[in-house]
């Protein structure tokens, strides 16, 4: 072995320098150092699923991927922030005094592009290692079948998360920019990263459900663009035969059937923020309450059904 | 990780009474065979439980019954260990295709518990040894089936594993390719040191990069031989001379050696019983003043040695 090699080799490597194919053979010389093994360190568990929850993100912003992959993330994404610029600018120049949309109101406002986003990335996390049979790859290393799916939801939750936070972040920028007193303006904002928050975990259970059990990643957007209108729209026309009828109560909980209302509701009645729809929502803190369990119940449900799907894949 | 003493002493797979079944189908019945290290090569027609053993040896599949030890781990107890210190090569297509092989293969080795700067020099590393070069930076999708099948044998080597499982590995691949492949399963082995089980439907192609070989047939152990064992023993000589072959062989006829002729007057083969037939073809030819062209001693064919039992076998069917 040459002097190079820092790694004791078990086997009979082959040590010869290979003269290099280049264009001055001789001058320069690639030393062969065999295979080389690695005594180092081997992370755990907790670094595996970090990793992959690293990739997912890389992967839902197309990082590291051909330039097609950037195209639909980015221009949803440059979609979200435009009118935070906009907001700032026409505060500048009417000398408003407060947002003409509020911190906690903009994932709503804006539930058509946040829909797209996640409909777009959803599926590129999980039905592509479905569709090209990349699951064989992943659960023949130190890993569990469990930490697969919490890495996947983890990154898409935190992807959504970051996109929503850097447009409500900006809008926050835009109000201190335009002068208004930095108290309140913080306060709102922190109550519009809760929001964020809770939209992103409970969207993310949701699309990646629909998307685990659509392998073809065209067909997995459509589903769940498809899902997100049908379950709006299902909880308008509900919403409206109930209050037509007389039934108040229904007609504050049933726009919930709507993850944006759902969401929205939480804002309402726990953070005492003007709703960005224009639906009753349950009163009081009961009200609230109801919908953070519902929203509990629903990503604990989600994320069940992700785990069962995933206890058969890669074996028969 | 340290590395098991003398690995030599281990055998990499050993499986006792193993048996799983699905519903009504038996996939692998009673299964008793240890593997030692080296070039194990794992040889059944399709559906004969190759594919069901490596998922039960990852510990992915609980067996029904019996039990299973890799690196004398136990697969059913031990999954999360035993994956860290093997690589799976699968049969099937598993490469997305819009991400490079160097992107791939990082992302992978650091799925197995390396860090970011180890997986990518490993990564570097492991793709040239496996003979790819500038086309790692291009998305996989554009690569033919040999560049696919050495990017998966790339991501099963690249966290350094004792042994590696590879399923199918020549798939697909043309004569050229299949022998690139073989050769380079073969380094693993030899100039790697990690430990080899490779699957196959070709005994043929096993027996040549293979030091032991097992037959499953549907899901029952049919043999389990060392390749040196089942071919060394006996031997032909091939013998070619340039001129004057029938008398030659009637040399060697009165001097006690079964000779066989075949189609050609001038070549034959001869029993290769001790050192002293040898000296016979050489002296035979010197005296009859013929130029030998060619003496090679043959070896058996794994193939001919299986042949009657697998005759056996279809005779029952």
């Amino acid at each position: 072995m040459p002097a190079t090699d820092p790694v004791p080799a078990r086997g009979p490597g082959p040590g010869a320098p290979v003269p290099s194919p280049g264009p001055t053979p001789g001058d320069d010389v690639i030393h062969d150092i065999g295979f080389r093994h690695y005594d180092g360190e081997r992370l755990g568990r907790g670094w595996v699923a970090r990793s992959l929850l690293v990739e997912t993100v890389r992967g839902i912003f197309g990082l590291g991927r051909p330039a097609r992959s950037k195209a639909m993330p980015w221009s949803l994404i440059g979609i979200l922030l435009v009118p935070p610029l906009i907001m700032a600018l026409s505060i500048l120049l009417t000398g408003a005094e407060e947002l003409p949309t509020s911190y906690t109101q903009y994932p709503n406002a804006l539930s058509i592009v946040v829909s797209l986003f996640v409909a777009g990335a959803a599926p590129y996390c999980v039905s592509r290692d479905l569709r090209h049979g990349v699951m064989p790859l992943y659960l023949s290393r130190p890993m569990m079948r469990t930490d697969y799916v919490l890495a996947k939801f983890a990154g898409l939750a935190l992807s959504v998360f970051g996109v929503l936070a850097l447009a409500q972040t900006l809008l926050l920028v835009g109000a201190l920019l335009a002068k208004l007193s930095v108290g309140p303006q913080v306060v709102g904002w922190l109550g519009g990263l809760l929001v964020s928050a809770v939209l992103a975990v409970l969207l993310s259970a949701l699309t990646l459900v629909v998307a685990a059990f659509t392998p073809r990643r065209g067909l997995g957007v459509a589903a769940i663009i498809t899902i997100l209108v049908v379950l709006s729209g299902v909880a308008e026309m509900l919403t409206a035969v109930a209050r037509d009828r007389g039934l108040t109560t229904a007609a504050q909980y049933l726009p919930a059937l709507d993850p944006f209302n759902l969401v929205d509701g939480i804002a309402v009645r726990l953070l005492g923020a003007d709703s960005a729809r224009a639906h009753d929502v349950p009163p009081g803190i009961l009200g609230g309450l109801t919908f953070v369990l519902v929203t509990a119940a629903v990503v604990a449900g989600c994320l069940g059904l992700l785990i069962r799907r995933y206890r058969k894949v890669g074996v028969v | 990780m340290t590395r098991v003493p003398d690995p030599a002493a281990v055998p990499s797979v050993a499986v006792e009474g193993l048996t799983r079944t699905f519903g009504a189908v038996t996939a692998l019945s009673d299964l008793t065979v240890a593997m030692p290290q080296g070039v194990v090569g794992l040889v059944g027609a399709n559906g004969a439980g190759k594919s069901t053993l490596i998922k039960i040896l990852l510990g992915l599949l609980p067996a029904t019954s019996g039990r299973a030890q890799v690196l004398g781990l136990d697969c059913a107890t031990d999954g999360l260990a035993i994956r860290r210190r093997v690589g799976y090569m699968p049969e099937s297509d598993c490469l997305p295709p819009d991400v490079s092989a160097t992107e791939l293969v990082v992302h992978l080795a650091r799925m197995s518990g390396l860090p970011t700067a180890v997986a990518r020099e490993r990564t570097a590393d492991t793709l040239r040894h496996v003979g790819l070069y500038e086309e790692r930076y291009r998305p996989i999708g554009g690569y033919s089936t040999g560049m696919k099948q050495r990017v998966k044998l790339a991501q099963a080597l690249v966290h350094d594993p004792q042994l590696v499982l590879l399923d199918e590995p020549t798939n697909g691949l043309d004569p050229a390719g299949r022998d690139e492949m073989l050769a380079l399963i073969q380094r693993i082995s030899s100039d790697f040191s990690i430990a080899v089980v490779v699957t196959s439907h070709l005994l043929g192609e096993l027996e040549r990069i293979a030091d032991h070989v097992v037959v499953i047939e549907s899901g029952v152990l049919q043999r389990s031989t060392s390749t040196a064992e089942a071919t060394g023993l006996s031997g032909v000589l091939l013998v070619e001379v340039t001129d004057r072959g029938p008398e030659l062989v009637a040399r060697l006829r009165a001097a006690g050696s079964q000779v066989a002729t075949a189609g050609s007057a001038d070549s034959f083969t001869v029993d290769l019983t001790d050192e002293r037939v040898l000296d016979a073809v050489q002296g035979g030819a010197a005296d009859l003043g013929v130029g030998l062209v060619r003496m090679q001693h043959r070896r058996h064919h794994l193939t001919e040695i299986f042949s009657d039992r697998t005759e056996g076998d279809r005779a029952r069917h």
